[in-house]
């Protein structure tokens, strides 16, 4: 297990955003939580990213348990992720964006880089390497100087997706990758999380709205509603199960 | 030259002879994490032997037949002419081909072994696997996504070549040598536009004799260098990236991705240049489009410039006289505009650049050449292997040819087809006897099926395919491709198919050009959803039938055809695609295949209906099919008597 979740609850004054929630996820599994609209997915993800503190449970992450972890901490430690709405710094390049996902990894002081000495200029070489290889891997080679601001939402996601494989996680947290693309677009991204899965072997966490792409590329599902969850298992489980269909097409009281 | 026409008549000789004499300089070039990385013709000849050597492990046979399915990469090249080492013969398939497409020439060239650049072809040729029974293995480059495929019949690029590398290249080396020039060096298919496809055989000889013509011609060197960014399966490529570089010793470049042909070309620099005269266009627009948002100084400064331009730069690279005013305002366009303008475009070194494949517009000709651009027509055919005619430089035109390239006879038949003699004439129709008789006569004279004539000064002028010219209903003269291409000569107007044979007049369907009409209606504040409700937009007929109207008008000036101007039309819901077989590969309009498919709206535009109802099904990229239903306007188009004829007939 490389990452345990458990009874963890999560409130924001009087409401309940999780509530003993408890899974646990696989090494090199692509893992999945869905749930319908305010069924606690976001908050879901940042506990898991160090974004919100829990007041019950506990998180272990490779055996070690998370203590008041901030988001930075959670990146030092090799969890990366996405955001929902895009967080690019939308006036640099793709590449540039991508080499700040680098960011934690960078050693040499501002002095060296300043002055481009030995060290400093090897370790830059070796960063965009990196960074290129990610080009390379997401097919992004032709915008790779592009201004991030001028890319299609579809694009802008693909970076996003990048700028996190740059930091090299063990575990990777894709908030919703899918939202707002169109059909090929999201045939896309999913080859994309399959190949990084398979290729980088990153264990992969993943929210969506889109209950068919979910159930084609992972591994298991956790279902969320209300903040509780009421299934668990391998996407053929979850789709038989009666909670999950009363929860996503509404039952009749 | 002497040893270059006696002994070296393979491919796989000039590499080796290249990789002696010219070893340390750059064969090929590829960019590879943002880094553009070199092979030299040592290394590339290494990497050629190692691969043989394993082809022949893999039990490769002279004579056998080898698929190859990539984009271009220096790996392709190497494998190719791995291949010809043994005396195989490489098949080149295209790369964005359908796998049912593929289906033909594997079967019909009983392919063994097969060489897929990556996840995405090695799909298609697993697809096909079942009914391909003598494909027995599959070679991939990029191992990305294939990880868990556990078929027996695939084996790594890397993998092959390891292999390779540890044997004697002895053997490679006397397989070398037993080659001649009248082995076959490879089999191109053709698009298959009107039948199945055929393939084309050709000899090193037949590659090789119209290549080192041409070159010589030109006075091409192992300095010049060339972006290879066509499929590699069209024989032109073949020609420019392989037999031209093999001959002359210059440098092959292969693009990062699809994607950066433009980056690539403005990085590399190419001396030596082909495009097709859509590929031209699009840059044209791009130009244009960029030209539009720019600042109001360099907006005046490019109209003002463009006109000096066009009235003289077009003398000054034919050597003509021009006047001592004019020259100094193009020289200070050329430092302003032209200069920039050829940077931006990747063509500050080109000193060769060639268009062919159909028509070219005269404005958009005229353009590249009154920038500074050495751009040039030439004919020719995969069955030719490309140079028939060349224009010379110093006598272009935009509606000729040009005369015939040294070594190569040309006459016209009775039907004003042209008909070929020359050393670069294919072999045969593989397995197809029949089709071998019919187009190439006892004689040796190839048909082309292109009708056209030669013009006073023994320049080839093509009009279109002897087949496709037909008549109207009243007897006048209709080519259609005549009339399509002064219609796609508008920038709004993408593609246009027009019918007319055997019926009292002409009618056309139009595909806009979603580009430049996409700037258009930005510009009008003019919201829409896509290509379909743009096509379908009243703003937009009007436009058209102003480019529809104004052909007319020009046509009304040409007495044997002004009968042929184009009453009615429609805007396509669609776009015309090669995947859904309205185009050929090398995106030509297949008019019968769109006549029967879209047989109701033909019925409409011949009937007095200002509408018609469309229901079709759409084949999506990832090869599901959907239906797509709508009402298309129909609308007619003014015509105008034929006022020259008229006079002449007065007079």
């Amino acid at each position: 297990m490389i990452l345990t979740v458990e009874s963890v609850s999560l409130a924001f004054g009087g409401v309940r955003a999780l509530q003993e929630v408890s899974f646990d996820v696989k090494e090199h599994e692509i893992r999945a939580i869905i749930g319908p609209n305010g069924a606690g997915k976001s908050s879901m993800l940042n506990v898991l990213n160090g974004v919100y503190h829990p007041q019950e449970g506990r998180i272990k992450f490779r055996d070690k348990v998370f203590e008041d972890m901030d988001p930075h901490e959670a990146a030092v430690m090799g969890i990366a992720r996405t955001f929902q709405n895009i967080a690019l710094f939308k006036g640099m390049s793709v590449l540039d964006n991508i080499m700040t996902g680098r960011n934690l990894r960078m050693r040499c002081s501002v002095l060296q880089q300043a002055l481009w000495l030995g060290p400093a200029k090897r370790e830059e070489l070796e960063h965009r390497r990196a960074a290129e290889q990610i080009i390379d891997f997401l097919e992004i080679q032709h915008i790779r100087k592009t201004p991030v601001g001028r890319l299609p939402y579809g694009l802008q996601k693909r970076v996003e997706l990048g700028r996190a494989l740059a930091a090299e996680p063990a575990l990777l947290l894709l908030d919703e990758p899918m939202a707002g693309m169109n059909l090929e677009e999201k045939q896309d991204m999913c080859r994309f999380v399959l190949d990084v899965n398979a290729q980088f072997g990153t264990t992969i966490v993943l929210i969506e709205h889109d209950m068919g792409v979910v159930m084609d590329i992972s591994d298991r599902v956790v279902v969320l509603d209300y903040g509780r969850k009421i299934a668990d298992g391998t996407p053929d489980e979850v789709r038989r199960d009666q909670k999950v269909i009363d929860a996503y097409l509404g039952v009749t009281h | 030259m002497a040893e270059a026409n006696g002994t070296l008549d393979t491919f796989p000789k000039l590499l080796m002879h290249h990789a002696r004499v010219r070893g340390d300089r750059p064969a090929i070039r590829e960019k590879d994490l943002g880094i553009w990385q070199t092979w030299t013709w040592r290394e590339f000849a290494d990497e050629v032997r190692a691969l043989a050597c394993a082809l022949a492990a893999q039990g490769l046979r002279r004579g056998g037949h080898v698929a190859l399915v990539s984009d271009n990469r220096p790996r392709l090249y190497a494998a190719m002419c791995a291949v010809q080492c043994m005396g195989g013969v490489p098949v080149p398939l295209y790369q964005d081909a359908v796998a049912e497409e593929m289906v033909f020439p594997i079967q019909n060239a009983e392919i063994e072994l097969a060489f897929a650049e990556d996840q995405e072809q090695v799909d298609k040729l697993l697809e096909i696997l079942p009914r391909c029974p003598t494909l027995r293995r599959i070679y991939y480059d990029d191992a990305r996504g294939l990880r868990h495929y556990k078929q027996p019949q695939l084996l790594a690029y890397d993998d092959l070549i390891a292999a390779g590398r540890g044997a004697d290249p002895k053997s490679v080396d006397e397989e070398i040598a037993r080659g001649t020039g009248a082995d076959v060096a490879g089999m191109f298919f053709t698009s298959g536009t009107t039948a199945a496809p055929k393939g084309v055989v050709h000899t090193h000889s037949s590659l090789l004799a119209p290549a080192r013509v041409a070159a010589e011609m030109e006075n091409l060197g192992d300095s010049d260098v060339i972006l290879a960014y066509l499929p590699p399966a069209w024989i032109g490529q073949n020609i420019f990236s392989c037999a031209q570089a093999f001959v002359t010793g210059y440098c092959i470049c292969c693009p990062e991705s699809p994607e950066t042909v433009m980056t690539d070309m403005r990085e590399i620099g190419p001396t030596y240049y082909f495009a097709p005269p859509r590929v031209l266009e699009a840059l044209l627009t791009q130009v244009s489009i960029r030209m539009d948002d720019a600042s109001a100084l360099k907006r005046w400064m490019y109209r003002k410039f463009m006109g000096v331009a066009n009235r003289v730069g077009g003398a000054l690279i034919d050597g003509k006289p021009v006047g001592p005013l004019d020259r100094i305002l193009y020289w200070i366009g050329d430092a302003l505009v032209y200069g920039p303008l050829r940077n931006v475009l990747g063509m500050s070194r080109v000193r060769v650049g060639y268009t062919a494949g159909e028509a070219i517009g005269p404005d958009l000709f005229r353009f590249y050449r009154s920038i500074g651009i050495n751009l040039k027509q030439l004919y020719g055919s995969t069955e030719t292997a490309v140079f028939v005619c060349i224009q010379p430089n110093g006598q272009v035109r935009s509606d000729t040819v040009g005369p015939a390239v040294p070594g190569v006879e040309l006459k016209f038949s009775a039907e004003r087809e042209l008909l070929i003699r020359s050393e670069g004439l294919f072999r045969e129709y593989y397995k197809n006897p029949d089709a071998t008789r019919t187009a190439k006569d006892a004689e040796g004279w190839f048909h082309t099926g292109d009708a056209g004539f030669f013009d006073a000064d023994g320049h080839v002028k093509i009009i279109d395919r002897v087949k496709d010219v037909g008549k109207l209903a009243d007897g006048t003269l209709f080519a259609p491709k005549y009339l399509e291409n002064k219609l796609k000569f508008f920038p709004y107007v993408k593609e246009a198919v027009c019918f007319g044979h055997g019926r009292e007049k002409v009618c056309a369907f139009i595909n806009i050009d979603a580009d430049a009409l996409g700037n258009w209606a930005e510009k009008r504040n003019m919201p829409y959803s896509g290509y379909t409700d743009l096509a379908s937009r009243d703003e937009v007929y009007d436009l058209v039938r102003g480019c529809v109207e104004q052909v007319n008008a020009d046509l009304a000036g040409e007495p044997e055809i002004a009968n042929s101007q184009i009453h009615r039309f429609l805007i396509l819901h669609k776009e015309l695609e090669a995947d859904d077989g309205e185009l050929t590969r090398t995106r030509k309009v297949r008019r019968g295949f769109i006549a029967e498919k879209y047989q109701p709206l033909l019925d409409a535009l011949y009937s007095n209906a200002s509408t018609v109802h469309v229901s079709a099904q759409v084949r999506y990229e990832d090869g599901r099919t959907g239906t797509y239903a709508a009402d298309l306007k129909i609308r007619d188009a003014k015509t105008f008597a034929p006022t020259a004829a008229e006079l002449r007939r007065a007079a």
